[in-house]
């Protein structure tokens, strides 16, 4: 399980530099934040490495290209995009 | 005093646009350069725009600074320093085609010249027809920016402190900047950064309203450091709207869906912007279609359960021509309002974008402030740029592509003004004794509190409050009813408490840290909003409007001035409007129809 200390520095991590992925990941964080697995952690800190642009193309299903072994925490973004 | 101290000759707060340009213009020059950011460079709020960079290349259509200066002037409703936006306008095929060859890739025409897009507001020969002005690289202006300006840093040799938050500015006793505090994220450290000069390039404070289209990170700190160092805020009633935010996220639907026939109406179906605009109806500028939405959900007409929005109706436009035309609108649709705009319409409300406002500056960046008699004197040492700044060319109300325009030409001007002056041969001024003991202080009273509110919970009430009162329909007594209720929100925030006091990655700290610069920027925009009698640009109040003595509510006699709002006493001044450009003749104040 993620440890408290590594659900605050991706909390942080996931203040992004346009509102969209902010809202997103923000929504990611409050439903499932701190019951993620380690591997979905590092599935997380794959994508949240990207650019805002590169990542919201791949949060809004624009682009299937994203990091290896990143394909169930992208399943979970865009999930989490179309459920309010 | 005990804190790491780390020296260089210039120290920049913020990673956007204005900070990379400004840290090049000085590392270039050898000097040796701090750049001190929230978060990492290429996330600043600069990524999302856009539109373009305002320049008059000409390269579609006749065009010259003198057309683009007029514009400027006029859509600043005269409230515009006009040598700043004469310099701004002169600069700009400069600073684009420096970007250019640093490898900005701008988009090209077919015989290889940068293409140029039209623009609301920008035209030729002085308002007669639309011109081509806007330089764009794609839908990701912001984007290519950013990774130009980054990647040249980083081959000049600037140094990122990266999840550093810059605190407070540390003046000596002549009252010069000698330095900042900063928090690292990392370790819960606080440093003191000595340096012969502080340039803030901290973005605005979106975030202080409800309904923002700003990222998370846009919570006006270099405002509330300003504030707290005895700095005024200049202009801070200023804000624009963006008519189509969508309701309870912000993210914005593009104009180009009004472009193509995307209709406004409230609760009874009502195309109310045919009342409003007979001729352009929805097609109207942006500050007015966001006055009439406002109006209508003011007087009971607004949409759903608690008729707070307008309905934007894309349904007649058919399945095809949204998915060709508009795609991103779809998404945002099923994104953010769990709407599929081909069958039903999206829930909008006017949406705060930009801050016209900011720290006063002169077209070097120096800030300056009212000293004996003198409404400009500089602060030596200390420089802001960008959104955070109010130089002022954008005055009540600015124009689309010239915030990319502002932060290239100031930086830049910030930049070369301090290798000008040779400031790599200035020895540093000493820090005072008590250097960081203000930051520790507040630092110290969030880790020992107790009883008090969340941060989050204060900064959610404020924005609610600023939403109500400083939205884009004011009455006199709304502003007034607002002053009185963000002043004892801010009184609530004296007092905050902290859940979890650790030290290391302690978002909940750095968040209340950051509520205290969005108290200031609230304080500041209320305030002045309140003081303004009159409607002026981006102002506009319902108790001021048009008149055969005062047309659209504009008071040129009392009112053509700038605000300066101060923390201490949340006492206002005010300075003349520079009606003087540098080497033209100045454009004179009239009835701004479009």
């Amino acid at each position: 399980m993620i440890t408290d200390l590594e659900l605050s520095k991706l909390r942080w991590r996931c203040r992004r530099g346009f509102l969209e992925n902010d809202l997103i990941l923000t929504r990611l964080l409050e439903r499932r934040g701190a019951n993620f697995s380690t591997e979905e952690h590092q599935q997380l800190l794959s994508l949240i490495a990207l650019d805002d642009n590169d990542l919201w193309e791949i949060i809004a299903g624009r682009t299937d290209v994203f990091p290896a072994g990143a394909d169930a925490m992208v399943a979970t973004l865009r999930q989490t995009r179309i459920t309010h | 005093m005990g804190l790491t101290v780390h020296k260089y000759d210039a120290v920049v707060i913020g990673a956007g646009g204005a900070g990379m340009r400004c840290a090049l213009q000085l590392a270039r020059a050898g000097l040796r350069v701090a750049v001190l950011s929230k978060v990492f460079p290429t996330r600043s709020h600069t990524v999302a725009a856009q539109g373009g960079i305002g320049a008059s290349l000409g390269n579609m259509d006749e065009d010259n600074w003198h057309y683009h200066f007029y514009d400027t002037v006029k859509g600043s409703d005269w409230l515009g320093d006009q040598d700043a936006i004469e310099y701004m306008c002169r600069e700009a095929p400069k600073v684009v085609y420096e970007l250019e060859h640093m490898g900005m890739p701008f988009d090209r025409n077919p015989d290889g010249t940068i293409y140029q897009r039209p623009f609301g507001g920008h035209s030729a020969k002085y308002g007669e027809k639309p011109v081509p002005r806007a330089c764009a690289a794609a839908d990701r202006t912001g984007h290519a920016m950013l990774h130009t300006l980054y990647q040249q840093n980083v081959k000049s040799k600037t140094t990122f402190f990266v999840e550093w938050m810059a605190l407070d500015i540390i003046r000596d006793a002549d009252g010069d900047a000698v330095g900042v505090t900063a928090l690292e994220m990392e370790t819960g450290d606080v440093a003191i950064f000595h340096a012969k000069c502080v340039l803030f390039a901290t973005g605005g404070a979106g975030r202080i309203f409800a309904a923002s289209t700003n990222a998370f990170i846009n919570t006006g700190d270099g405002l509330g450091m300003a504030a707290r160092a005895g700095i005024p805020l200049e202009d801070m009633e200023f804000w624009q709207f963006h008519p189509t935010g969508v309701y309870n996220a912000g993210v914005l639907l593009t104009e180009g869906c009004r472009g193509e026939g995307a209709i406004l109406r409230n609760k009874d179906g009502e195309r109310f912007m045919e009342r409003y605009a007979p001729k352009l109806k929805d097609l109207a500028p942006r500050d007015f279609i966001s006055r009439c939405m406002d109006q209508e959900i003011k007087e009971g007409r607004g949409c759903g359960p608690n008729g707070d929005y307008i309905a934007l109706d894309l349904t007649h436009l058919g399945a095809e021509t949204i998915m060709k035309r508009l795609p991103s609108v779809h998404e945002i649709g099923k994104n953010f309002a769990n709407v599929d705009v081909i069958k039903e319409s999206i829930p909008v409300v006017p949406t705060i974008h930009y801050q016209m406002g900011g720290i006063p500056t002169n077209i070097h960046g120096q800030v300056v402030v009212p000293k004996d008699g003198n409404p400009n004197s500089v602060v030596n040492g200390l420089y802001a740029i960008g959104e955070c700044s109010c130089v002022s060319v954008h005055g009540a109300n600015r124009l689309g592509t010239n915030s990319l325009l502002d932060l290239l030409v100031f930086g830049r001007a910030a930049g070369n003004h301090l290798v000008d002056t040779a400031l790599a041969s200035r020895a540093f001024k000493p820090l005072p004794a008590n250097a960081g003991d203000y930051s520790l202080a507040r630092i110290d009273k969030l880790d020992s509190s107790s009883g008090g509110e969340y941060p989050q919970d204060v900064a959610n009430d404020l924005r609610k409050s600023m939403q109500l009162h400083a939205g884009v329909f004011r009455t006199q007594k709304t502003m007034d009813e607002g002053v009185v209720q963000v002043l004892a929100i801010a009184q609530r925030a004296e007092n905050l408490s902290l859940k979890d006091k650790s030290k290391v990655f302690n978002t909940a700290r750095i968040e209340a840290l950051e509520v205290a610069n969005l108290m200031e920027s609230a304080k500041a925009t209320m305030v002045s909003a309140a003081a303004r009698h009159e409607s002026r640009g981006a102002h506009s109040v319902d108790d001021y409007s048009d008149s055969a003595e005062f047309p659209l509510g504009r008071n040129d006699k009392q009112w053509m001035k700038h605000t300066l709002w101060y923390s201490e006493g949340n006492r206002l001044d005010y300075k003349p409007v520079n009606l003087k450009p540098l080497t033209v003749d100045s454009i004179p104040p009239v009835k701004r129809t479009f």
